[in-house]
């Protein structure tokens, strides 16, 4: 059924769908509303979900984690400062091999203060062993849930998915909400797994001079996940009649240049690139949905006719630069590609990107000769 | 109520606790997990943070108690209790008890914010506070649980602790929660019991077990049950009940003794001055007749 939703209502009904069981949440702008609305469900019945009111986004993971390792399905979402707060109970949760799905509302972090689009804070979780995912739509977002619990759920690593705050998670759109018989037959019920048990007590999370082998496991897993976030995706095509890739290019087979970005920034690089084309300038887009585990071999072909590639990242990382351009600088290195990597930090704190700063990236980048350090726009004067 | 001979009631027979485990010798932790798995039975899951029941309960591959258990993040024992107990709703199983095992320091210190949070949703679960007075698994670091007057390695002689000891169980009385219990290894009958009766009630249920480290506080590992029985004979640890927050329960007042012997055991306390006794003194005194006054 078609409705007019924003993302994050998109988020609760997709969550809805995926029968979750127990939903762990603290509130933060501008993720509220998603748990918002799931607490509705809950006490209307809607959802058969156990909602915990807990006093902080550390307590939030740690519930998803522990319930997880009982064995139900959960979520939880947060945003920013929350996420920050959550960071040592990821590791928790990617190291208990729990599939866990949260959605992350991207938001700035202080200080200053700032409540709006950023993406450094999901891109400083790298680390933590979840798969993550970047969305541009709101029904992007309602897919990539459905799509990730059954991904996390054979793989048993946790997702994130990422929606940029406001920009994308208050912008109300066209979202198809599929019937619940078609979700279920795409998302059955979680698979059994090992879990705490009265009949077969084990412990879990113990002390072990083997961590290097759970790490390794963990390495090899993420390898995998490249394969079955294909898989999944497929599948959801061949059901839902909509697919995404773990890279979304656009006009990227001829193209000289090619802009490179995540998230609804890619939207504006789009129309830019199509009045390019009409002035004759070979230009695509290339917008990374799937960010760990990185698609570092799709990178590598989807650049391959390029000369140069600009990367606009609404992130950075101080004292080195714009986070995907560093990964995917990382990514061609030995693979005798010769495209040549611009870096550009814009919109940072929810700034705009508009037509304007994605055409000023495009003229900067032919003309300059070899890529100097990373140029920022939209500075204030 | 004195010893384990005296008890008079039904106790789990299959020891849940296993020979082999890693507490050093005259450990009071280790008999608090033992009794209070007497009291729950086999029927029970539970969280341990980092803490010297994490060591003690076994290192991969190996394992020392014979109930599932989940090694969770140190500020996290309340809330992953609660989070199992979610999960064991939402799939509908039943007659399982949840346990959230912890000293002293996850729960005065860094868990108290999720302790708190569990308490006022009264979460179904059983939170056993092992209490040693002090980080003993990291080495003998002060924690808001350590008496005043006492030494340890973070409050070095000759400056030691100058605070006295949080009372969590007046914060947890704040809470109005069904069940709270103070209760010692000295005394097992006693603790078996307050132990059967918590987990007949529902909600939130927290109990406070007095737990003597040898290691830690000085002394020599046989003293463990006597230094255990000397901290409620002097009133330094009485036990008691909460129920719903305001009805106390005491239990009978033992034969009492001075401070002073409770002290002279222990190491820890060797820089205690004649102005500390005297200031003991009076808190106990105060103590006693603010619980007997909240006892009716």
């Amino acid at each position: 059924m078609k409705k007019v939703i924003s993302a994050n209502q998109s988020v609760s009904y997709a969550v809805r769908a995926a029968k979750a069981q127990v939903i762990a949440a603290y509130p933060i702008t501008p993720q509220s509303s998603i748990v918002e609305m799931l607490s509705g469900f809950c006490a209307s019945g809607e959802l058969n979900a156990r909602f915990i009111n807990v006093e902080s986004e550390h307590s939030a993971m740690a519930a998803c984690m522990s319930a997880s390792v009982a064995g139900a399905r959960t979520f939880t979402a947060t945003s920013s400062q929350g996420l920050a707060l959550m960071h040592e109970v990821l590791h928790y949760a990617s190291g208990l091999r729990l599939p866990i799905v949260m959605a992350n509302v991207n938001r700035a972090l202080a200080s200053p203060f700032n409540l709006k689009a950023d993406l450094s804070d999901s891109l400083s979780q790298r680390d933590t062993g979840w798969l993550q995912f970047y969305c541009e739509s709101g029904q992007e977002v309602f897919d990539t849930i459905i799509q990730s619990y059954r991904i996390a759920e054979q793989l048993l690593l946790p997702v994130m998915v990422n929606l940029e705050g406001f920009i994308l998670s208050h912008t109300y759109e066209i979202v198809d909400v599929p019937e619940q018989r078609d979700v279920d037959r795409f998302l059955p019920p979680a698979p059994p797994r090992e879990s705490l048990d009265v009949d077969n007590p084990a412990m879990f999370g113990s002390t072990t001079d083997y961590y290097i082998n759970f790490r390794y496991k963990m390495h090899a897993d993420m390898e995998r996940a490249k394969v079955l976030c294909r898989e999944s995706d497929a599948e959801f095509k061949g059901m839902f009649g909509r697919e995404y890739g773990l890279l979304c290019p656009y006009r990227c087979e001829d193209a000289d240049l090619i802009l490179i970005t995540a998230g609804t920034i890619a939207g504006s690089c789009r129309v830019v690139a199509d009045r390019y084309r009409t002035k004759g300038l070979k230009v695509g887009v290339l917008r990374i949905r799937l960010f760990r585990p990185f698609p570092a071999e799709l990178i590598r072909a989807a650049l391959r006719g390029a000369r140069k590639a600009a990367v606009i990242d609404r992130d950075f990382s101080p004292g080195c630069g714009g986070i995907f351009a560093q990964e995917i600088k990382a990514a061609l290195q030995g693979s005798g590609s010769e495209v040549l990597v611009f870096e550009f930090i814009a919109g940072l704190g929810g700034k705009d990107v508009t037509d304007t700063d994605i055409g000023q990236i495009i003229e900067h980048t032919i003309n300059m000769s070899k890529p100097g350090e990373s140029a920022w726009m939209g500075l204030l004067r | 109520m004195d010893g384990i001979a005296q008890i008079k009631f039904p106790v789990e027979q299959e020891e849940l606790v296993c020979p082999g485990h890693t507490a050093c010798p005259g450990c009071g932790a280790v008999l608090a997990m033992k009794y209070v798995l007497k009291g729950l039975g086999p029927r029970t899951m539970a969280v341990i943070p980092p803490a010297c029941a994490g060591v003690i309960s076994g290192g991969f591959p190996f394992m020392a108690l014979k109930i599932p258990v989940l090694r969770i993040p140190f500020e996290s024992t309340a809330i992953t209790a609660s989070g199992i107990r979610a999960a064991l709703d939402a799939m509908g199983k039943k007659d399982i008890h949840v346990l959230a095992w912890a000293g002293d320091g996850a729960t005065f210190d860094i868990g108290l914010q999720a302790l708190s949070g569990a308490a006022e949703r009264n979460d179904d679960i059983i939170y056993v506070c092992y209490d040693n007075e002090g980080y003993m698994n990291t080495g003998i670091q002060r924690s808001s649980a350590t008496p005043e007057g006492a030494w340890t390695t973070t409050t070095p002689a000759p400056y030691v602790k100058d605070t006295p000891k949080k009372d969590i169980v007046r914060i947890m009385a704040a809470h109005k929660i069904p069940y709270i219990a103070t209760a010692s290894i000295g005394y097992p009958a006693d603790l078996i019991k307050k132990v059967n009766k918590a987990k007949e009630k529902k909600g939130t249920r927290f109990i406070l077990v007095f737990s003597p480290c040898p290691t830690g506080w000085r002394y020599s590992s046989e003293m463990t049950i006597r230094i255990a029985r000397l901290a409620v004979q002097t009133d330094l640890f009485p036990l008691y009940e909460i129920e719903d927050g305001e009805n106390y329960t005491l239990n009978p007042r033992r034969s009492a003794k001075p401070v002073r012997d409770y002290f002279k055991l222990q190491g820890r306390f060797r820089n205690l001055k004649e102005d500390n006794l005297k200031r003991f003194e009076e808190m106990l005194r105060k103590e006693r007749d603010y619980l007997n006054r909240m006892a009716g």
